[in-house]
């Protein structure tokens, strides 16, 4: 009798943790063992070394965008803030080495800038996060533009692009570390601890699951809207140190990154409009989408029909998460 | 969005007429002052002026087809991948020949209907949030059209061009169509069961639900109105460019441009509240900017950070009133 109650206790408690388990860890797992299969060398701690750094500069961008998505809001500015961290690496450092970490520095802060612009007008003018940071897309896009003439020239020095492109050797059994995994590390610890560790991060989840009500419980919503702009936005500029690392300097490599960055969190389970997500949930989300990435190149699938995949998993991913949702009551 | 995106929001200025005929005046304002303070007088004949009304009807057609959406609470960001399989469905079917023109335009609007309807059931059947499921919606048909289509398919035969280049006396049909529409939308809106439902499920769509309005049947029929208008603008692209190419929906920014005129025009993004004439004194606002900004000389770039910055501050003009929080 009790060994029986004992057994399904033992068996519910499993369910549990398994339950607890984010489902996009799982899928990423499975997509990248298919991508292994296909490839095995990815199963090599080289492969699975070059495949984080591949991934590192999309998890940033996710950890950034999961404040504002947990907010309840939507920071459509972070793929043109890539592109203006990168054409404006190009222009500050002007290919001489001794810039970077000024130029570094003016760019954070930039960044900085452009995530107050876009919470003061979400808070303080009350303007839709969709809408007002669909006008900072267009104007940092622009902006871009502007500062190098529509065609940007020369390239980064390299110890600009180290943090994207610098590599460990001899490394005892992983063979090689990026620079990049010390920084996406870096960057998620910090978010972890931002979003699940700190009183801001209960606040923020608060604003997003009820805005009028952590108002009441006398949270100051301004000031948590401002903050995970902010964040955002400097989530973003990392993003872009390190994309800089990765290829030349052009003006589209921003594009469509915030757009990738919202589905890695939505395919990471968190909840559009608010209250609901987890750092697991969007660096496995992001991880998730790289993996696809690979596996459809490995397909040999041509690029548009990428497109048409990651559409595909996005619905389904936001489709499961709500009909999970509903079971759930 | 869903009504969850905005709470208490009570605008407390006027709406209804005041928020289209304050900007409509002052685009006017805008697009006359230029034309003087630059000496571009001829600008303000009848030339001109038929010019700035053609620059509204691409983003106008679909912009009022998005206003249906958001009304409802939705949110369309596939059209400007559905404008592009729509113009070159029908300049691929057409081939330049005549008697093919009728066969494409069918076709196109039957595509176009299906999208909306496969838009609406994700959102109301699969409770996929809006923004996911029409993104995804785009992603899918672009992604299949570019890798059909690398380039120009196919063209318009010389009647078809009739569509955007042809006129009544001065007027073009293109221009005189765009405000028919915008007059049969109108009285959707207010006048058949369909408009009222549309208002109330927007506004409130459980309240609508225990009302006994089949909210999802609403949900779909706004998402086939916007997803027909978008099919109606790539026909009309094709028209004016004489073929079409797998980029055009995306170069012209539809998607996000159709949600930003339609929220200028002072329709609420959570929904219940707004209509097209304000969507259409929207699209008027975007297209005296440019020429603005064509007869004061501003290039290219900076004309893109001013409009963003326009963007949000023509929203800001009516969301500061608000009281709440909004997302």
């Amino acid at each position: 009798m009790t060994l029986a109650l004992d057994e399904a206790r033992r068996r519910s408690r499993a369910i549990e943790a398994a339950r607890r388990v984010n489902i996009a860890v799982v899928v990423f797992l499975v997509f990248y063992l298919a991508v292994g299969l296909l490839q095995p060398t990815y199963l090599e701690p080289p492969g699975l070394m070059n495949f984080l750094r591949r991934a590192a500069p999309l998890a940033i961008l996710a950890s950034g965008e999961l404040f504002v998505l947990v907010s309840g809001g939507f920071d459509l500015s972070v793929g043109s803030l890539v592109t203006l961290t990168v054409v404006g690496g190009s222009m500050l450092t002007a290919n001489d080495p001794s810039k970077t970490w000024w130029a570094i520095a003016v760019l954070y802060g930039i960044g900085c800038l452009v995530g107050l612009i876009n919470g003061a007008v979400v808070a303080y003018l009350r303007t839709p996060s969709i809408i007002a940071t669909l006008g900072t897309l267009l104007s940092v896009n622009g902006a871009a533009m502007m500062w190098c003439g529509g065609a940007p020239r020369g390239y980064l020095p390299d110890n600009f692009r180290m943090f994207g492109r610098f590599v460990f050797h001899d490394v005892p059994v992983i063979r090689i570390f990026p620079l990049a995994i010390v920084v996406l590390a870096a960057v998620c610890g910090l978010a972890y601890w931002g979003l699940h560790g700190t009183v801001f991060g209960r606040r923020v989840f608060a604003v997003g699951d009820n805005a009028r009500a952590a108002e009441l419980a006398g949270v100051q919503v301004e000031y948590v809207r401002l903050g995970v702009f902010v964040i955002s936005a400097l989530a973003a500029v990392t993003a872009g140190v390190m994309l800089g690392g990765f290829g030349g300097v052009s003006i589209d490599v921003g594009l469509g990154l915030e757009l990738q960055a919202i589905a890695a969190c939505v395919v990471g389970g968190v909840q559009l409009m608010g209250g609901r997500g987890t750092l697991v949930g969007a660096v496995a989300g992001a991880l998730t989408l790289t993996a696809l990435f690979a596996l459809l190149t490995l397909l040999g699938l041509p690029q548009p029909l990428k497109e048409t995949a990651q559409g595909i998993i996005l619905i389904a991913a936001v489709a499961f998460g709500a009909w999970r949702q509903r079971r759930a009551g | 969005m869903s009504a969850a995106g905005v709470s208490g929001s009570k605008p407390t200025g006027r709406r209804g007429l005041g928020a289209p005929a304050l900007l409509l005046v002052g685009s006017v304002a805008l697009y006359v002052g230029v034309a003087f303070w630059t000496g571009q007088t001829k600008m303000l004949e009848t030339d001109g002026v038929i010019g700035l009304l053609q620059r509204m009807v691409a983003l106008g057609a679909v912009a009022l087809g998005q206003t249906f959406t958001i009304l409802a609470g939705s949110i369309d960001l596939s059209v400007a991948n559905l404008i592009s399989v729509a113009a070159v469905l029908a300049s691929f079917i057409m081939q330049g020949r005549t008697e093919m023109m009728l066969p494409a335009i069918g076709v196109v609007l039957v595509v176009s209907a299906l999208v909306g309807v496969v838009n609406g059931a994700l959102i109301s059947r699969l409770h996929v949030n809006p923004f996911i499921a029409t993104l995804g919606v785009g992603l899918i048909l672009q992604g299949m059209l570019s890798a059909s289509f690398t380039d120009f398919a196919g063209s318009v035969p010389r009647e078809f061009q009739a569509v955007a280049y042809g006129s009544f006396g001065v007027v073009p049909y293109s221009v005189a169509a765009l405000f028919v529409l915008a007059a049969v939308a109108s009285i959707v809106l207010s006048a058949t069961r369909f408009g009222a439902h549309l208002y109330a499920v927007g506004g409130n769509a459980e309240g609508a639900r225990l009302a006994g309005i089949r909210t999802d049947l609403v949900t779909t029929g706004a998402h086939v109105v916007c997803s027909l208008s978008a099919g109606v603008t790539g026909l009309y692209l094709a028209s004016r460019l004489r073929s079409g190419a797998p980029w055009i929906g995306r170069d012209g920014v539809y998607d996000l441009e159709s949600i930003a005129v339609v929220v200028i025009g002072g329709t609420l993004l959570a929904g219940g509240r707004g209509g097209v004439w304000g969507t259409l004194a929207g699209v008027l606002l975007f297209a005296s900017l440019d020429a603005a900004f064509n007869m004061m000389g501003v290039s290219a770039y900076p004309k893109l950070v001013l409009r963003g910055a326009i963007v949000i501050a023509a929203v800001a003009v009516y969301t500061v009133r608000m009281r709440g929080q909004v997302a």
